[in-house]
């Protein structure tokens, strides 16, 4: 098969489109892992009523961006409640108890939204004044993916300047290294914990809502994307931002490069990429070793 | 950390004082024996048997072992298409399918835990995960095989010549005692491992285990062994569940076929010997009679396991013991 | 219970045995997926054929003995759906399984009734259960198979709008059995098929299959899965640009996804069904089920897949009216003599394969002109039964 070279790059560019996505959602797993050391199982579950929150607010005010706002917002306060009331009795119990209860919290989120919604999935328009396609040079690409690169951009950015620069974001890097010193400073670590917990919630939501216009939102939306997210996560190393960022983009790339060349293998890479990677390397592409050992 | 009572219920089943725990190959014998009636049909009675023994085998190695692994259904993927097509495919009778259904199995968790002993903690349950996945991928792809997503069809085993006589598998009774017989004879095989000086070790590796390689224990040999073991088991499980269903549906290799070992084996109670059964039991129960009365059966079943976790974090048979050893 | 009722039953002198066949109600098994993707399609299955019971019973039932519907959940994993029949079969010693509602599940419900003589009638598409291999003389295939489907459509589409076709499809049977039937069609025609893309089943995202798709410059795309993977891959070849210069069609072309999906997504794309609720306005016994279901169940009109459980469970009691018993090697004989019109024109059971030869229906989805929020398809054209539109006895493997 002989491929012309604007091909290749419009492959790429879509394999970025998608990374972007599984970033967002790898960000927040992975703060969420990194500093709590919970393996949260609804992350998926998150990402979808982010995207009905999205819906829901987007036939109530017309507006896409106010959907984009609001439903971060929604479910980052979801977040806040589910960390506070089930996650927080949990803490020194080890791995399992997080991920069970997180694992049954996803039952029972699907299921509240298959109650308010229906079984059946729901369209959601591509926004008016993003929708089309734009020519970026080596062809015609959809302008609504370039905003998702961008939107998924800007909000890495705002984690990263706000982790790395702010006075707040030092107390969380502090409290991811040693969280008994950071308690004998005075500093309340539940705080730091339940802001986390809301932040990482937020960011799935938001990923929920900028994916909604590309696949119409459906209860079970979240269930394929968590797999790939923890993949993603696992890849780049737990608890590293730096890694989701980069593994994201990495396993997007990593499947429109397969869907091109061998499409029925796009998903089964991505777990071999995983499995490589770790017995290469086990601790991920930029994880600490020796955490949760 | 284990909870203390519990390293204290492993302490006596070592000394071999607790009354329960001597006899309990035996008990599981007795009670599964009339387990059938207490269920609302066989066929359910007979998933809480092959579940349950999934299980089991899983939580050697998770509950004594520590090792949290989320691949399991590749062992027990691969114990049901390696039953399954040595009868369907090969026309071979049972009692040679069956023993290559837990060899296939024990041979893929050779592979697996070779590799993915090297690693540990969240990274072995990523790693058994995504070689469980490629596992999944092989038997989708070898459609002349394994049927594919079809499924495989045709694993039938309608009856059984014995010496003297003949079990007819297609009555449902004759099917549960059957199964039970493999899965007691599985029960006391992890009995005798547990109640060894092998057992001890693994449960020595899971508190510390550097420790353990301090007493001078080859802990890689342990860890591959008990993998390779808890790999069959679930091989046993699945290569039974292949001659109760007549088909292997490509979902017994999917990771939420892996999940449900360590869900149902946190339900029970993990790192005790009934636990994972109790939790198959009561996993599989919820499920069927909640679908009965409503389609919104997961919003019941995510509640119950919430709950579970958050006031029962010993699972129902743990919290059974801990409340017997009070 | 229900074995506890049997025992009983056994005791009691056999003279009683033909008052308890009275008592007793003719039972039907019912398995489909009420929870998961396709919830929303088997509850519509459940309304149908919840009709179709309600009508026997009106009618008499099989003289004077009524009959019932059990519904269980198969939750769309064969596992469940096995375990869900050997309940039927063996707590409740049902007289009929109908439902299935994925090629694996249904297969593997076949799997055991054909073990245990139970009639069984499918009405999900596979072009396996067909074959000689996977055959039960007790199983009946309601459904339209992927043969007859893109059969149909391929007749229609090939001719009018091009022949340079390229194929994507999701990696497993269903995928590959549509393909097939849409390379054997396509031969007549000549197409020119300049590429085949698998795709893999449930992927959330095919927008990286677009770029390579577009540059082939095909007049066709002829995208072969279902459910929530059709819509979204026709929501993202739309949003492509897809269709600026090629038509997209597909093999069944879902109501229920469609209406899931809006207008927008859909608009222009073609496709076959067994059954479209506008198939009223020419067809009396269509009119008569339709109206029907909207008078019981508050207006509204029956989907394709819905309409296959109404006749599935119909032409299994209809059979057994005919032979007059429950007896399985008698009903079956009485349903190889249907030749029935219950709600989309004739139809009737082939003898070698059991498969129902019945219409296509080739319908476009609209997105103007609508009259209703039901009214989404035009019907472009409704292709007659006829057997030389099936995969020959000897193709399958029968003999007879």
């Amino acid at each position: 098969m002989t491929l012309a070279p604007d091909v290749l790059a419009l492959q790429l560019l879509t394999g970025l489109a998608l990374g972007a996505l599984y970033a967002l959602l790898a960000i927040g797993l992975s703060l969420i892992f990194g500093m709590l050391t919970v393996v949260n199982f609804a992350h998926g579950a998150f990402f979808m009523v982010g995207a009905y929150v999205g819906f829901f607010l987007y036939g109530l005010t017309g507006s896409f961006w106010a959907s984009l706002v609001g439903a971060p917002l929604a479910v980052g306060a979801v977040g806040l409640v589910v960390e506070r009331f089930l996650v927080r009795p949990l803490y020194g119990r080890g791995l399992d108890y997080p991920l069970l209860l997180t694992f049954g919290l996803a039952y029972v989120l699907v299921e509240i939204v298959r109650i308010l919604f229906g079984k059946q999935g729901l369209p959601f328009d591509t926004p008016e004044a993003l929708s089309g396609a734009v020519d970026v040079w080596v062809g015609y690409f959809p302008l609504y993916r370039l905003f998702v690169i961008g939107a998924a951009a800007a909000a890495t950015l705002a984690v990263w300047l706000f982790i790395d620069k702010t006075s707040y974001g030092l107390i969380i890097r502090a409290g991811a290294r040693d969280p008994v010193i950071v308690r004998i400073l005075g500093i309340d670590i539940a705080r730091v914990w339940l802001a986390i917990f809301g932040i990482g919630a937020a960011l799935a939501g938001f990923a929920g809502v900028l994916a909604a216009p590309l696949q119409g939102v459906a209860p079970e939306m979240g269930d394929t994307v968590l797999a790939e997210a923890f993949v993603v996560t696992v890849i780049g190393g737990m608890g590293s931002l730096l890694g989701a960022v980069v593994a994201g983009l990495l396993v997007g790339v990593t499947i429109s490069m397969t869907s091109l060349f061998a499409p029925e293998m796009a998903r089964v890479c991505v777990f071999a990429l995983m499995a490589l990677v770790l017995l290469v390397r086990p601790q991920g592409m930029f994880g600490r070793a020796g955490l949760l050992s | 950390m284990r909870p203390l009572s519990l390293a204290l219920t492993a302490q006596r089943a070592r000394d071999g004082t607790d009354a329960l725990t001597r006899r309990r190959v035996l008990i599981a014998a007795l009670f599964l024996g009339v387990f059938p009636w207490l269920m609302p049909y066989k066929a359910l009675a007979i998933n809480v048997l092959i579940y349950g023994l999934y299980a089991v085998g899983f939580n050697l190695l998770y509950g004594y072992l520590g090792m949290l692994s989320f691949g399991h259904a590749a062992f027990f993927g691969t114990g049901a298409y390696g039953c399954g097509i040595v009868v369907a495919r090969w026309g071979k009778p049972w009692f040679l399918a069956i023993p290559a259904g837990v060899f296939s199995a024990a041979v893929v968790a050779l592979a697996i835990g070779y590799l993915a002993i090297r690693t540990r903690g969240i990274y072995f349950a990523m790693v058994t995960l995504a070689l469980a996945q490629c596992v999944y991928y092989v038997f989708f792809q070898a459609e002349s095989l394994t049927g594919g997503e079809n499924g495989l069809r045709g694993v039938n085993v309608r009856s059984i010549s014995l010496p003297g006589v003949s079990l007819n598998l297609l009555r449902p009774t004759t099917k549960y005692y059957f199964i039970l017989f493999f899965v007691v004879v599985a029960l006391w095989i992890v009995s005798r491992i547990l109640a060894s000086p092998f057992g001890a070790v693994i449960e020595a590796i899971r508190e510390r285990e550097a420790r353990a390689r301090a007493c001078g224990y080859n802990v890689a040999a342990f860890k591959l062994i008990t993998f390779v073991v808890s790999g069959a088991l679930c091989g046993l499980a699945g290569a039974l569940n292949a001659i109760h269903l007549s088909t292997v549906p490509i979902e017994s290799l999917v990771y939420e076929t892996s999940g449900l070992a360590v869900i149902m084996s946190l339900l029970g109670g993990t790192g005790t010997f009934f636990g994972p059964f109790v939790g198959a039991a009561a996993f599989l129960l919820i499920q069927d009679l909640t679908a009965l009365w409503t389609e919104h059966w997961q919003l019941i079943a995510g509640a119950v396991y919430m709950i579970f976790v958050l006031f029962f974090p010993r699972g129902i048979w743990g919290s059974v013991l801990e409340w017997l050893y009070r | 219970m229900a074995a506890s009722a049997g025992v009983a039953v056994a005791l009691v002198p056999s003279g009683f045995a033909a008052l308890r066949a009275q008592q007793v109600p003719i039972r039907v098994g019912f398995p489909v997926p009420l929870t998961g993707p396709y919830g929303a399609e088997a509850k519509d299955q459940v309304r149908a054929a919840q009709l179709a019971i309600a009508e026997f019973n009106e009618s008499g039932g099989l003289k004077g003995r009524k009959a019932e519907l059990l519904v269980r959940d198969d939750k769309l994993n064969p596992g469940e759906a096995v375990t869900r029949t050997l309940e039927l079969i063996e707590s409740y010693k049902v007289d009929s399984i109908v439902g299935g509602l994925s090629a694996s599940v249904q297969l593997s419900i076949n799997n055991v009734t054909k073990e245990r003589k139970v009639l069984f009638n499918s009405i999900s598409q596979s072009d396996v259960i067909n074959e000689a291999q996977d055959f039960s003389i007790y199983t009946f295939h309601e459904a339209l198979n992927p043969h007859m489907t893109t059969g149909a459509v391929g007749r229609y589409v090939f001719p009018r709008f091009g022949k340079r076709v390229v194929f994507l499809a999701p990696d497993y049977a269903y995928g590959h059995e549509m393909v097939r039937g849409f390379l054997s069609v396509g031969r007549q025609f000549n197409i020119q098929v300049l590429a085949q893309i698998l795709h893999p089943l449930g992927a959330t995202d095919y927008s990286t299959f677009f770029p390579r798709i577009q540059a082939l410059k095909p007049d066709l795309v002829c995208i072969c899965n279902f459910g929530r993977d059709q819509q979204l891959s026709i929501k993202q070849a739309t949003d492509f640009g897809l269709k600026r210069n090629a038509r997209i069609v597909v093999p069944i072309l879902l109501y229920t996804a469609r209406v899931a999906a809006g207008p927008k997504a859909y608009e222009g794309v073609i496709g076959g069904t067994s059954y479209y609720w506008r198939l009223e306005d020419t067809i009396p016994s269509a009119k008569t089920f339709n109206d029907r279901f909207r008078k019981a169940y508050g207006g509204a009109v029956p989907s394709d897949y819905g309409s296959l459980g109404y006749a599935g469970v119909r032409t299994v009691l209809e059979a057994m009216r005919r032979a007059g018993t429950t007896d399985v090697a008698r009903v079956v004989e009485a349903m190889l003599g249907l030749k029935y019109d219950f709600y989309k024109g004739p139809e009737y059971y082939r003898a070698c394969d059991h498969q129902a030869v019945q219409s296509v229906v080739i319908i476009e989805s609209k997105s103007k002109d609508m009259e209703s929020p039901a009214d989404v398809f035009n019907i472009l054209h409704v292709e007659q039964p006829a057997q030389t539109h099936l995969r020959s006895c000897q193709e399958l493997g029968h003999t007879a």
